[in-house]
């Protein structure tokens, strides 16, 4: 079963219902039926670590890592798992019906879990990245004002994530979607004391927020149409060929799509990723690198055979073709005028996601989505690396730093391993998936993807040699030449080195994993899902892209080296490289920032603003003021007239009733016992006498 | 003989005592009146005793219990009477209306 | 049974006279200005129930009544009077209430619910009289099946002994140390014929 589907030269696995993947027995059945642990045990880690967190010895940072710990030996057991024996697993279990449809059936809303391909390999990510991530967490924030809240809020996104790309239906994913925004705004906000900080916190939700409102309405249409939310019922729909869908199948696309662009941070959602950056690094490392912002890529993979299907998706490729070219190029520009290491990873980050959506659109299933594996190694490791950095020098900026590989080594070589993964030298993993996309790209430009795709292509490989430049600026102003900085910069405790060596292990051997016509593991891996993705394979490595990829690496990172190879210390020096026109236009960003700003923020801020407060204050407030004061004139009526006049006058009375009664009763008293005696006889005779007649 | 021979007298006698109770001013005379009060209750009690057939004489015994009871009554009585006549040198109850509202 | 029958029958003749005799002396006991004369006369209703506990057969109750009541009650009631200075027909203060009419009203109402509760309860049917050895039985009902109220009463009489000592002694503080053992109780008040 393995072995069927790739080693046929030039094949194609056509879409249609798997007979590779199945529901898995005995052990292995056990470990996808119990899989619904995985997202909980981070969710409940959070309720743990906010009510007990501070008491422990590590102050929750245990019950996190062991969350992940969990998640991570969990996902590697389901990895083999899989290996063996391809899964396609699924499980609900119904919370509520809605009466909704338009036909007059219902909606049913369902909590589940998926065990195939797709989902293990992100649970795999997510599980292990995050587990070094947290480990490394523990020395970067250590002091942090607000440790044990960090890792409250990094569990849930981890949760969230792990929800997300557990969910088999799409109310389900939006849950999780909504989960990881909620821990980005937490996590980027952090240090909220800083007032930047909020702001970059508010602008990743606002954007994504507005991306989102395509995805709800993707969402509402599909489950309106399809009668059901969940994505095999939406996918066996598109299978049958179902018309309904096919009539909305376009509107569909674009909406999910267009909810992939925010999360994701394609061109013109991006501007909120480089912001991002205001959160700590291993926020940045694990949420804005290898995860979260991989949701939208995640969603394109899990909707694929949908964007496949003719008259359903298939006439979105282009658009997401094109999305992506822009998003890598464009991307990948303005990362070689950042001073801030991190925003240059940020940027590189939206230049990958630019590629793995551009493989999506190349209608490259494996492409795009072992991009995305080997992508979480590497940038989460070169994000980790920078936090190194930035812990020992204290500051952020390139222009501070120099010459540190002499003081930090670990630091330096993990660095210099992501580097070369990213430009995408061989045998780094970097290579494998980036050479991938190129040959799925290329193929698709031989096969209906015409001149577009050949276009891309050549964006593609000129983004591989923007990339390797970058990243050999950055590895040479920080590490190369004399140290800028103030003080003495020392390589980080072990808790942090260790975190980096280990993703750097797996940057530098996680892309053997796919080795085209020899070992196409990771293939096989992705395939195991009921609905087959039917993307092409390459029979083997086509070397004449390998070559030219690398060729492009391998330029890129020597123009790097020679521009700012031992760093060209002095700041004039560096002047001197700024091309005229392109750079005040990149350091700018494109003014897309500032075309937001002045088109959309400044009149919510302003008019928008002031009318909505003008409304609150004299039309609402003025109604509630009126109720009030008619309520304390009331009142004031009740009292004065009601109780005052009326109720005391009654009760006085009766008081004074009662005090006269008393003062006449008390005559009875005299004092002289004979009468009481006369009293008593006579009573004790009207007893008797009442008994004897009434018997 | 009758029971009810007995017990009209004794009600008259009671009723009697009662009288004297109400309308004696001296304390000593009152407690005279009481024992006329006792006096009619004993005869009542040894007339049931006698006449109903008792073969356990409950009548009398309560009888004799009555005149133990009535003797250490009128011990006590009198020593209070005593107590204040000496403090008050007067025996009438009229005076007592301490208790007066 | 008629009147007639009833007076027919010897014993019901002494009754009568036995009953007018003591209600005569009651009504001087409650009536009388001269209270010696009023204890005197509780004498005679006294001695008129004793009277009629022989003839009903119960024979220690009527010597008892006569050794107790009459022997010490009444004697105790003469030293009151005594000690207290009782007004002596001489004294201008009356002895009795002004208005009397609530005391008679209340007496009478007394005696009309006593005499026909009693009466309408038991009919007029001749007693049942049981054998004889009453004191022997007595002795035996008083110390087999009421022995425990016997007692009681014992305590009472104790209660009343010491209670009586106490309540009536003049404080031993007032009096002059030069005079007489303190725990009499009573005698060294001046004449009461003064």
């Amino acid at each position: 079963m393995t072995g069927m589907l790739s080693f046929a030269a030039l094949s194609t696995a056509e879409g249609g219902h798997a007979a590779a993947a199945t529901d898995p027995s005995g052990f292995l059945g056990l470990l996808a039926q119990g899989a619904w642990l995985i997202p909980v045990v981070p969710l409940l880690a959070v309720g743990l670590i906010v009510l007990f967190g501070k008491r422990l010895p590590f102050k929750g940072w245990e019950l996190a890592e062991g969350a992940l710990a969990f998640v991570a030996l969990y996902s590697i057991a389901l990895l083999i798992g899989n290996w063996v024996e391809p899964m396609a697993f699924e499980r609900h279990v119904e919370i509520a019906r809605v009466g909704l449809l338009p036909g007059g059936g219902s909606l049913v809303l369902e909590w589940g879990w998926v065990v195939d391909g797709l989902s293990i390999m992100m649970y795999f990510v997510v599980g292990v990245v995050g587990f070094f991530v947290f480990t490394y967490s523990k020395g970067y924030m250590k002091g942090d004002v607000r440790f044990t809240w960090f890792f409250a809020a990094f569990s849930l996104f981890a949760g969230g994530m792990l929800v997300l790309v557990s969910s088999p239906n799409t109310i389900q994913l939006i849950v999780g979607w909504e989960l990881v925004g909620l821990a980005s705004y937490l996590l980027i906000g952090h240090w909220w004391e800083d007032h930047a900080n909020n702001a970059a916190a508010i602008k990743a939700f606002i954007v994504n927020k507005v991306a989102d409102v395509g995805l709800f309405l993707g969402v509402i249409i599909a489950a309106l149409v399809v009668g059901s939310f969940r994505f095999t019922d939406l996918l066996d729909a598109v299978e049958a060929g179902d018309s309904a869908l096919a009539d909305v199948g376009v509107w569909v696309g674009l909406a999910f799509f267009i909810g992939a662009m925010g999360k994701s941070a394609q061109w013109p959602f991006h501007v909120w990723l480089p912001d991002a950056m205001a959160g700590p690094t291993p926020v940045s490392s694990l949420m804005h690198a290898a995860t979260m912002v991989t949701a939208g890529v995640y969603l394109l993979g899990r909707m694929f055979p949908f964007y496949q299907a003719e008259g359903f998706g298939a006439g979105l490729k282009p658009l997401i073709l094109v999305i992506g070219a822009l998003t890598l190029f464009l991307g990948g520009l303005v990362a070689l005028v950042q001073d801030d290491i991190k925003k240059v990873l940020a940027y590189s980050t939206v230049s990958q996601l630019g590629y793995m959506t551009a493989a999506m659109g190349a209608g490259a299933y494996t492409a795009g989505l072992f991009h995305l594996f080997t992508h979480a190694f590497f940038k989460g490791l070169l994000f980790l690396a920078a936090g190194s950095v930035i812990h020992a020098v204290h500051s952020n900026n390139m222009s501070d730093m120099g010459g540190l590989r002499r003081y930090m080594p670990k630091t330096f070589w993990t660095f210099v391993i992501g580097s070369l993964a990213l430009a995408g030298i061989v045998p780094l993993s970097g290579f494998w998936s980036k050479d991938e996309i190129l040959a799925s790209l290329y193929y698709d430009s031989q096969h209906g993807g015409g001149g577009l795709a050949t276009f891309v292509l050549v964006l593609a490989v000129a983004g591989a040699f923007v990339t390797a430049f970058y990243m050999a600026r950055a590895v040479n102003l920080t590490f190369f030449g004399k140290y800028q900085g103030a003080g003495h910069p020392h390589e980080s405790p072990r808790v942090m080195t260790y975190p980096l060596i280990g993703l750097a292990a797996l940057a530098a051997v996680g892309g053997l994993v796919n080795i085209p016509g020899a070992f196409p593991a990771f293939t096989d891996w992705l395939a195991a899902r009921v609905h087959l993705p039917g993307d092409h394979h390459a029979a083997a490595l086509n070397l004449g892209l390998a070559a030219i990829g690398t060729l492009a690496a391998l330029a890129g990172i020597a123009v790097g080296t020679a521009i700012f190879g031992r760093q060209r210390a002095s700041q004039r020096e560096r002047d001197r490289f700024r091309i005229p026109l392109l750079y005040p236009l990149l350091e700018h960003k494109y003014y897309l920032d500032d075309l937001y700003d002045y088109a959309l923020v400044r009149p919510i801020r302003g008019p928008v603003a002031r009318a909505t407060d003008w409304s609150n204050n004299v039309i609402i407030d003025g109604v509630v003021n009126a109720c009030g004061a008619a309520a304390r004139r009331l009142s004031a009526l009740v009292y004065g007239g009601l109780d005052q006049r009326g109720i005391d006058l009654g009760i006085n009375a009766a008081a004074a009733a009662t005090g006269e009664a008393g003062g006449a009763l008390r005559r009875v008293q005299t004092g002289k016992v004979q009468q009481y005696a006369a009293a008593l006889f006579l009573g004790a005779v009207l007893l008797v006498v009442g008994f004897l007649i009434f018997g | 003989m009758t029971v009810n021979q007995f017990l009209i007298l004794g009600a008259l006698l009671f009723s009697l005592g009662v009288y004297g109770v109400l309308v004696r001013r001296n304390a000593v005379a009152v407690l005279l009146s009481i024992e006329l009060m006792l006096a009619a209750v004993n005869i009542n009690l040894v007339a049931f005793g006698s006449l109903l057939g008792d073969t356990l004489h409950t009548g009398h015994v309560f009888a004799l219990f009555v005149i133990t009871v009535a003797a250490a009554e009128v011990g006590i009585g009198l020593a209070i009477v005593i107590l204040i006549f000496r403090n008050r040198s007067s025996a009438n109850v009229d005076e007592l209306d301490l208790m007066k509202w | 049974m008629s009147f007639g029958d009833w007076i027919g029958q010897s014993e019901n003749i002494v009754f009568l006279v036995i009953g007018v005799v003591m209600v005569a002396a009651g009504w001087w006991v409650v009536t009388s200005r001269n209270l010696v004369h009023a204890v005197l006369m509780l004498v005679v209703a006294l001695a008129g129930s004793a009277a009629l506990f022989l003839m009903l057969g119960a024979e220690f109750v009527a010597w008892t009544v006569v050794l107790v009541y009459i022997g010490a009650v009444v004697v105790l009631f003469l030293f009151g009077l005594m000690i207290t200075r009782a007004p002596l027909r001489r004294d201008p203060v009356p002895l009795d209430h002004r208005r009397r009419w609530p005391a008679l009203a209340v007496a009478a109402a007394v005696f009309a619910t006593l005499a026909y509760a009693t009466t309408a309860f038991f009919g007029w049917a001749e007693g049942t009289a049981v054998e004889r050895n009453l004191t022997g039985d007595l002795g035996e009902a008083l110390f087999r099946r009421f022995v425990i109220p016997f007692e009681a009463v014992s305590f009472v009489l104790l209660a009343a002994l010491i209670g009586g000592i106490v309540v009536a002694r003049k404080d031993p503080m007032e009096s002059d140390p030069m005079e007489s053992d303190p725990k009499e109780s009573d005698p060294k008040e001046s004449d009461p014929r003064e």
